[in-house]
């Protein structure tokens, strides 16, 4: 294997010991600033929150720690608000990814033909993407308003009677979803878009020629094809429905997410328990429940997508 | 203050994006009292909540007219729910304070009986000595477990009743504010009123805006709410409490509430609308009023007086906190914003009704043009004087929070009201836990 063997360098500028030792540390020294900030403010602060889940803290008296153990975690099993904020997460992330994920799809797979102003199309989609998240709560709000709200106003006019968008359960839910798909809709397609484009062209042209429809090439060709991408996206919606909170909150700006806690999601009961109540301890301990949920989904997200793959690599 | 208690939800939206700036800012260095620099160039730092209204009644301008040399330097947050967020953040870190923090009623008792030694003792700069020239109760309420002053009072908040002449007469009811008063003397004349409206109302228009209000206005007629005067949590078993419930659980189920979130941006659009024909306002609501009604509703409101008697709801303190910079400049200061002839101003320009008993003569005979020319220095003048002395507590803000949020399950619902309470006891367990 002459071929792969290393050329040696004609004139070594600094001692070989030194350069070996150089070679093999460098690497570290480039990651070092990441690792650094990271430590600051990634590491230090999530150990510092479980320190503080296994203590009563207060804001107001932050020096008074009462040591609880898990106290923290075992009161969280019983309560309500906590499994209400729980659930609620979980019926809105279902309520907002679904459809984002299946609509960016279609949008991509609309966009991925050779169409007028494309680069129109594709630029409008991510607008909304680039709008702030408080903007678009406060505007979606309005358009959500039980008596002057627009969208009452066009379901009154097909003789839909006013949906209190606010109070209902399912109806707030659907509220803040669209404020989510909104935003989310068009930066996932152009993702999808990506990924189709790298789907060899010769895939369609055999599976035309052998007389396969549009419909049929989206499905046996396309989401073949796309199956990395669609695990991507759906590990990142996951990950961001469990974390919601800007839009919730800013919803009608309660902290309890509704007079019943109807969208409350866990991100915002953490905000309440800390920040509302200024229960810290209880609030770290949400937290990191939180963090661990997340752990959980995305490895479960994770095996599934690589079961599949290593039975598409076995067939 | 006033206002900005009113401001609540409208503002948290905005408020949140500000907040986390606040957080960020609350990070940034420690300065314990370094310097107290004697003469020379000063500047007073006051951070204040809603409006407060003294930069608009130049009273900032008169004071560095007053005090060559001295700069004062406002910052202010919208939402009173986000300032206190935001001024617990900083006192518990210990930095990024101003030299004057506001502080609503609802919170004081959390000053006084928590965090005493985090707000400089007013006393040692003589503050014994202005006693006298504030309403007692209001005295009382900023002092802390040892005789600390730990603040001093701007505004209160007594209660009247704000009505539209124009649609009480479309229903054919009296809009003369005395026969009203004597109408709806008790709470169930108010009621009666009600159902006499909600039978000939114009379309869309409901008695009241929101049942929360009505609970929140009637609560403030008691002394005893919350707390009792040892401290202990009584609510649940207070029966003046109750009753406030109970009235307000028969108005949303009589169908006289526009089921309005008060505070949201629905609420604000329902002025203008004319969804509702009574609001229960305490002084610091008429600039509310002003603003969210605009020009369009000049003439069109009066006031009457309370039904069921006189009570208050809301006002405000100004503190020092002890990490503060200039903490001598800075008294001085709170010391002639609260001094009578400047409250008395703000009263006429603001409607915060002034809690120094010296300016509460002063603007006895004031009277509102955008109210059809009520009284309105008779009306809350009486109603401060007769109100009760109230017991705060740690929890106020939170426990009201509770209840009214159970009431709007009540109302908006059609929740049973037993399950309503029980939920609001859930909340008020969670909150204080």
């Amino acid at each position: 294997m002459t071929l792969t063997a290393p050329t040696r360098p004609l004139a070594p500028s600094r001692p070989p010991a030194a350069r070996r030792a150089w070679q093999k540390l460098s690497p570290y020294a480039y990651i070092a600033p990441f690792f650094t900030l990271f430590a600051a403010f990634g590491l230090f602060p999530l150990l510092y929150t479980a320190f503080v889940s296994l203590y009563r803290v207060e804001l107001q008296t932050p020096g008074d720690m009462e040591w609880r153990g898990l106290g923290n975690y075992a009161a969280l099993l019983g309560d309500t608000f906590f499994w209400t904020s729980l659930r609620n997460t979980f019926t809105i992330g279902v309520l907002s990814t679904v459809p984002q994920l299946v609509m960016a799809l279609g949008l991509a797979h609309l966009l991925n033909y050779k169409l007028r102003g494309r680069t129109f199309f594709r630029t409008a989609m991510l607008l909304p993407y680039a709008t702030s998240v408080a903007a678009a709560t406060l505007v979606f709000a309005q358009l959500f308003g039980r008596d002057f709200g627009l969208v009452n106003y066009v379901l009154g006019l097909v003789g839909i009677g006013p949906v209190d968008w606010q109070t209902g359960t399912t109806a707030s839910q659907i509220a803040v979803s669209s404020i989510v798909i909104w935003r989310w809709t068009g930066y996932n397609a152009l993702i999808y878009l990506a990924g189709m484009q790298s789907i060899p062209h010769e895939l369609y042209e055999a599976a035309e020629m052998d007389g396969a429809s549009r419909w049929r090439q989206f499905f046996h060709v396309t989401l073949p094809g796309l199956r990395p991408t669609i695990v991507f996206t759906v590990v990142v919606s996951t990950i961001g429905a469990t974390q919601l909170f800007g839009e919730p909150l800013l919803f009608e700006g309660s902290v309890s997410g509704g007079i019943s806690h109807q969208y409350q999601t866990l991100g915002l009961y953490l905000y309440e328990q800390g920040w509302g109540f200024f229960h810290l301890g209880r609030a770290a301990a949400i937290a990191w429940v939180m963090f661990l949920l997340i752990l959980l989904v995305v490895g479960v997200n994770a095996a599934i997508a690589g079961r599949r793959s290593r039975k598409e690599a076995g067939r | 203050m006033p206002t900005a208690r009113a401001a609540r939800r409208a503002a948290v939206r905005l408020g949140a994006v500000a907040l986390a700036g606040a957080l960020l800012a609350a990070c940034g260095g420690s300065t314990e009292g370094a310097s107290d620099s004697a003469g020379g160039e000063v500047t007073i730092t006051v951070d204040l909540f809603g409006s407060f209204g003294y930069k608009e009644a130049g009273l900032y301008a008169e004071y560095e007219k007053l005090h060559p040399g001295v700069t004062i330097k406002q910052t202010d947050t919208e939402d009173e729910a986000d300032y206190w967020k935001s001024l617990q953040t900083r006192l518990a870190g210990g930095g990024g304070l101003a030299d004057v923090q506001a502080v609503e009623v609802g919170r004081i008792a959390s000053v006084a009986q928590q965090q005493s030694d985090k707000f400089e003792d007013l006393r040692k700069h003589g503050a014994d000595k202005l006693k006298g020239e504030f309403a007692e109760a209001k005295w009382a309420a900023a002092t802390g477990r040892n005789g600390e002053v730990l603040g001093l009072g701007t505004d209160v908040g007594p209660e009247a009743m704000c009505y539209r002449t124009d649609l009480f007469a479309k229903a054919g009811l009296p809009t003369d504010r005395e026969e009203l008063a004597t109408k709806w003397s008790t709470w169930e004349g108010y009621l009666e009123l009600g159902r006499q409206y909600k039978a000939k109302a114009p379309a869309k228009s409901a008695w009241l805006d929101s049942v929360g209000s009505l609970y929140s206005v009637m609560i403030g007629q008691q002394k005893e709410r919350y707390y009792d005067a040892s401290g202990k949590l009584i609510w649940e078993t207070n029966p003046a409490l109750r009753t406030a419930w109970d009235t307000s659980v028969t108005a949303a189920r009589d169908g006289l509430s526009a089921k309005l979130d008060q505070w949201s941006p629905q609420w604000n659009q329902a002025f203008a609308a004319g969804s509702f024909a009574t609001l229960p306002c305490p002084a610091w609501m008429l600039g509310y009023i002003k603003g969210q009604a605009g020009d369009a509703g000049k003439g069109k409101w009066d006031i009457a007086a309370l039904p069921g008697g006189p009570g208050n709801w809301g006002g405000s303190y100004l503190t020092v906190p002890r990490a503060a910079k200039h903490k001598k400049e800075a008294y001085e200061l709170i010391t002639w914003l609260t001094a009578p002839e400047q409250q008395a101003k703000l009263f006429l320009k603001q409607g915060s009704f002034p809690s120094a008993t010296g300016a509460i003569t002063k603007i006895s005979g004031a009277t509102d043009p955008y109210f059809s020319g009520a009284p309105i220095g008779k009306i809350f003048g009486e109603a401060a004087e007769a109100a009760p002395v109230q017991v705060l507590g740690v929890h106020d803000q939170n426990i009201a929070q509770q209840i009214t949020n159970a009431l709007g399950e009540v109302e908006r619902k059609g929740t049973a009201p037993e399950q309503a309470w029980a939920n609001a006891k859930k909340g008020v367990e969670n909150t204080i836990g």
